[in-house]
């Protein structure tokens, strides 16, 4: 008993002649379809090449649009001139002029040999499967496709629209149960030419003919009726985007084809000649007999798929770009913003990189220039410390910096000194861990000593810029992580805040503080305050603060060693 | 934008692409043919259009690159070489060579010259617009040529490729090193800024507009708005009918422009490494200072071109090291998109 080829071809010749004489080699007969769209000249061309082969026939020629009928009825007649010619074909696999036998034939024939039962076609419900092309599931078989696919998309969309509006819905003949899979299948003879020979067949073919791909569905449904034996997989390895285009292979899938351990693949870009060299001449590599297993490979389809469609966040480069409300998040990791922290302790930056050992940057958005953490002036990425630079896009700077230091965790101040148009991406980006002390920029004015004057005049400023910029995180549009305290509520058990920033920023779980940062001198700090308010100025972002002369004015705990357990 | 704001946008873009193909017409007597072989593009066959002027020293590498990658056919535009790269390439097998002894800018930097040669000879192939300090690399160029790629780029209905310009740079300063013509470029020009390019999307002919890199951060950190433009659409399926419109960092109709994707996924891209700073940059960019051909207002870039007389060192400890496109692909300087 013998296996029989029916390839369908529609271009490279040279290719399919090549692959005719390789399954010929192998004692399999062939019938070849070739699609009508080809011209006539190269069609008698191809035919006269392959006299010499005894056992390749021709069957007639069908036009075969992708997603047509076509397709179907090129498949049924090719099939049955099989059928008809050799009494001896127990097997029929169905393949194409850009597929590839990755296995000597003979193992193939072998494996067939061994479960001369076996139908093997991909065969599921749409109920249970999410192949979904164009949004359209079961919908594929209960309405009508007048309209070409790739052609005419508008028209083919407007259609289904009107038609689910209309809830229109084609009845479906009774006795079959639609199920779709891979176009590429093995089936039996007895299958096959009871397919073939149904007394319902005309119903069918006339049903089938107006579903959407029906060359995905109509031997995957028939063959449930009649088959004894499913083996729900194909014995082509093929692989889809998410555009339901097939995905081609080059040469330098070599390894990976073979890996996959299938019988063929498709489909083989025509000019692969390494892939060619390698699977149709030599034979010497055949491989341990084991079972196909395309899974092996299955994650680099699905990550390519993945980045085609997703992406990777927070990246922006001259072929990704995502409008606004399409991103969920400006940056690829997570960061921490401290605001207020450097205002009120002394050298914080230093201690925090000494209690987390990760990069703590001081003002990255400071008006003179991005304060790189230990004063470098470029960091990874080449992202320079030029203000302007950065101020001509801020979102860029932003996202760029996260992106190069993709797996090492940034942080840095920034306060109402800095330049504030950043505020409304970094509100917006979940990744932002944004903790604030507010009204904490008082206190360097407040140590400054300089003129009063003046200090009234940039507290006012600083106090108007932090009021937005709080307006901004505490907006409904904020996705950061926020945490805010006023300055009279921190200093009163400033442990728990730095431990939990500690926490958040460290790469290792439990890092206990053990050594305080040096907390500004806040001795007369209510005086200040009031003198302010006293010119008119009312400084109320640091929260309460005990007033000159009540009991509660009593210095802050400094330099006291907290052990938190 | 409003509806009726889109069809005024529309029309006028369609008259603005008419007026750029009148002028390619019109400057097209500004070309002398001086070795026309273009009777051997055969159908399918990959184009290269490029603009020129005293290149010898780049071309071999050029032409060599482009040829390992699969170009077919160049078309060429010499204008007014004085170092014998017309001579060079007039004995080369694949190239037609055009010349011409009038503005560079006031062609447009050459792509009037360009747009009537591909109207006459690229429509309904692809074309690769170039410059000769551009090299073209896309994923998978070591093992798959051009043709892959577009047949490719055909079977997912695109009909245009967008690729960075990526400013290519020696370690030390520029005129210390040496290159000999035919050597690989990156050899010397081993480095570049990895991570600091600034995207707007440029609403009325929907492209991006890239910015960035080495230049911007070394020449024009103060004035980053006149930072040069790194975004190109170099590879296209020409149509007679279509024009690029400032360079090739954009061109009409506006569809072809959009090679991003706006909805989060990535698109196939690829990348120019830029020889513009092999040693003989300094010489040249005297010269360009003075023929004032390269930019629309020249004055204002005076202080670029003194500061790369000044024999600058472009290295800093930031820099990346070029390594291979799947270097760049992992940075996120090109992507592969769905091409497995």
């Amino acid at each position: 008993m013998r296996t029989g080829i029916v390839m369908l071809v529609h271009t490279a010749f040279d290719r399919a002649e090549q692959l005719a004489r390789h399954w010929a080699a192998s004692g399999c007969p062939l019938v070849i379809h070739v699609d009508c769209r080809v011209p006539d000249t190269e069609y008698t061309a191809f035919v006269t090449a392959l006299s010499d082969l005894p056992e390749v026939r021709f069957s007639k020629r069908f036009c075969c649009e992708w997603g047509t009928w076509g397709l179907v009825a090129a498949t049924q007649s090719a099939a049955q001139v099989m059928l008809d010619s050799y009494e001896d074909v127990r097997h029929v696999y169905l393949a194409s002029g850009s597929c590839l036998p990755l296995r000597p034939v003979q193992e193939l024939l072998d494996y067939l040999d061994a479960r001369p039962q076996t139908d093997f076609i991909e065969s599921a419900t749409t109920a249970d499967v999410p192949w979904t092309i164009g949004g359209l599931d079961s919908e594929r078989f209960t309405m009508r496709f007048p309209f070409s696919w790739r052609k005419r998309r508008k028209l083919f969309d407007k259609y289904v629209a009107l038609q689910r509006r209309l809830g229109f819905k084609r009845k479906i003949p009774d006795g079959i149960d639609p199920h779709m899979g891979s176009q590429w299948w093995c089936l039996t003879r007895a299958t096959l030419s009871a397919i073939l020979q149904d007394p319902n067949r005309q119903v069918y073919d006339k049903y089938f003919s107006k579903v959407w791909i029906p060359d995905e569905s109509y031997f995957q449904t028939l063959a449930r009726k009649y088959s004894n034996k499913i083996e729900s997989r194909s014995l082509t390895l093929s692989k889809f985007d998410y555009q339901g285009k097939p995905h081609v292979f080059y040469d330098d899938h070599l390894q990976l084809l073979r890996r996959s351990d299938c019988f063929v693949a498709r489909k083989i870009w025509p000019r692969a000649q390494a892939l060619y060299d390698a699977f149709l001449t030599d034979q010497a590599h055949a491989m341990s007999r084991t079972e196909p297993n395309p899974g092996k490979i299955d994650h680099i389809f699905a990550t390519a798929v993945n980045r085609r469609t997703h992406g990777r966040p927070g990246l922006y480069m001259q072929s990704r770009f995502p409008i606004e409300d399409k991103i969920n998040s400006l940056t690829c990791a997570p960061y921490s913003v401290l605001e207020g922290f450097g205002d009120l302790f002394e050298d914080f930056e230093t201690w925090l990189s000494k209690a987390t050992g990760a990069r703590i940057h001081g003002h990255l958005f400071a008006r003179q220039r991005a304060e790189f953490a230990d004063g470098k002036t470029v960091i990874s990425g080449a992202l320079c410390d030029s203000a302007k630079l950065r101020d001509y896009n801020p979102t860029a700077f932003l996202a760029s910096l996260i992106w190069n230091t993709r797996g090492e965790r940034q942080c840095f101040q920034f306060g109402p000194r800095d330049r504030q148009k950043i505020s409304w991406p970094m509100a917006k980006d979940p990744n932002a861990h944004i903790s604030v002390i507010t009204g904490a920029w008082a206190v360097p004015l407040f140590l400054s000593g300089r003129d009063f004057d003046d200090i009234r005049g940039v507290a006012a400023r600083h106090q108007l810029a932090e009021i937005k910029h709080m307006e901004i995180l505490q907006s409904s549009w904020s996705k950061a992580r926020l945490r805010v305290w006023t300055l009279a509520d921190f200093i009163k058990a400033p442990m728990e805040p730095l431990q939990a920033i500690i926490n958040e920023i460290s790469l290792k779980d439990s890092t206990v503080v053990t050594e305080v940062p040096k907390m500004a001198d806040l001795t007369g700090f209510g005086d200040f305050l009031q003198k302010l308010k006293n010119q008119g100025m009312h400084p109320y972002m640091m929260g309460d603060f005990p007033m000159p002369g009540d009991p509660a004015d009593t210095p802050q705990p400094k330099r006291k060693t907290y052990q938190v357990k | 934008m409003s509806r009726s704001g889109n069809l005024a946008l529309a029309y006028r873009l369609r008259w603005k692409r008419r007026r750029l193909l009148f002028r390619a017409l019109r400057k097209r007597r500004q070309l002398r043919p001086v070795q026309d072989r273009t009777a051997q593009i055969a159908p399918g066959d990959i184009l290269l259009a490029s603009t020129m002027r005293n290149e010898i020293i780049r071309l071999p590498h050029f032409l060599d690159h482009h040829r390992k990658l699969g170009i077919g056919h160049f078309l060429i535009v010499d204008n007014d070489s004085d170092d014998g790269t017309q001579g060079y390439l007039a004995r080369q097998p694949d190239v037609s060579l055009w010349s011409t002894r009038h503005s560079y800018r006031l062609s447009r930097f050459g792509v009037d010259w360009l747009t009537w040669l591909q109207i006459r000879h690229a429509h309904d192939h692809w074309c690769l617009t170039l410059d000769a300090d551009e090299i073209f690399v896309y994923p998978h160029h070591d093992t798959r040529p051009l043709q892959a790629l577009v047949s490719w780029l055909e079977q997912n209905r695109c009909r245009s490729f967008g690729a960075l310009m990526l400013d290519m740079y020696p370690k030390g300063r520029l005129s210390d090193q040496a290159y000999q013509p035919g050597d690989d470029p990156f050899a010397i020009l081993g480095w570049f800024d990895g991570g600091n390019y600034m995207i707007q999307r440029q609403p009325k002919l929907d492209n991006l507009w890239i910015q960035g890199g080495v230049r911007a951060r070394r020449f024009f950190a103060d004035d980053p708005r006149r930072a040069p433009t790194l975004s190109k659409t170099p590879l296209v399926k020409w149509n007679r009918r279509y024009a690029y419109v400032s360079s090739t960092h954009s061109l009409l109709p506006v569809r072809l422009n959009h090679v991003y994707d706006d909805q989060g996924g990535e698109k196939m891209s690829g990348v120019l490494l830029h020889t513009k700073f092999l040693p003989m940059v300094i010489e040249k960019s005297n010269e360009e200072k003075k023929r004032g051909e390269h930019f629309a207002n020249n004055a204002l870039y005076d202080g670029y071109y003194d500061d790369l007389a000044g024999n600058p060192d472009l290295w800093c400890e930031a820099s990346t090291r070029l390594i291979n496109w799947r270097q760049l692909e992992a940075m996120g300087l090109m992507s592969k998109g769905n091409w497995v």
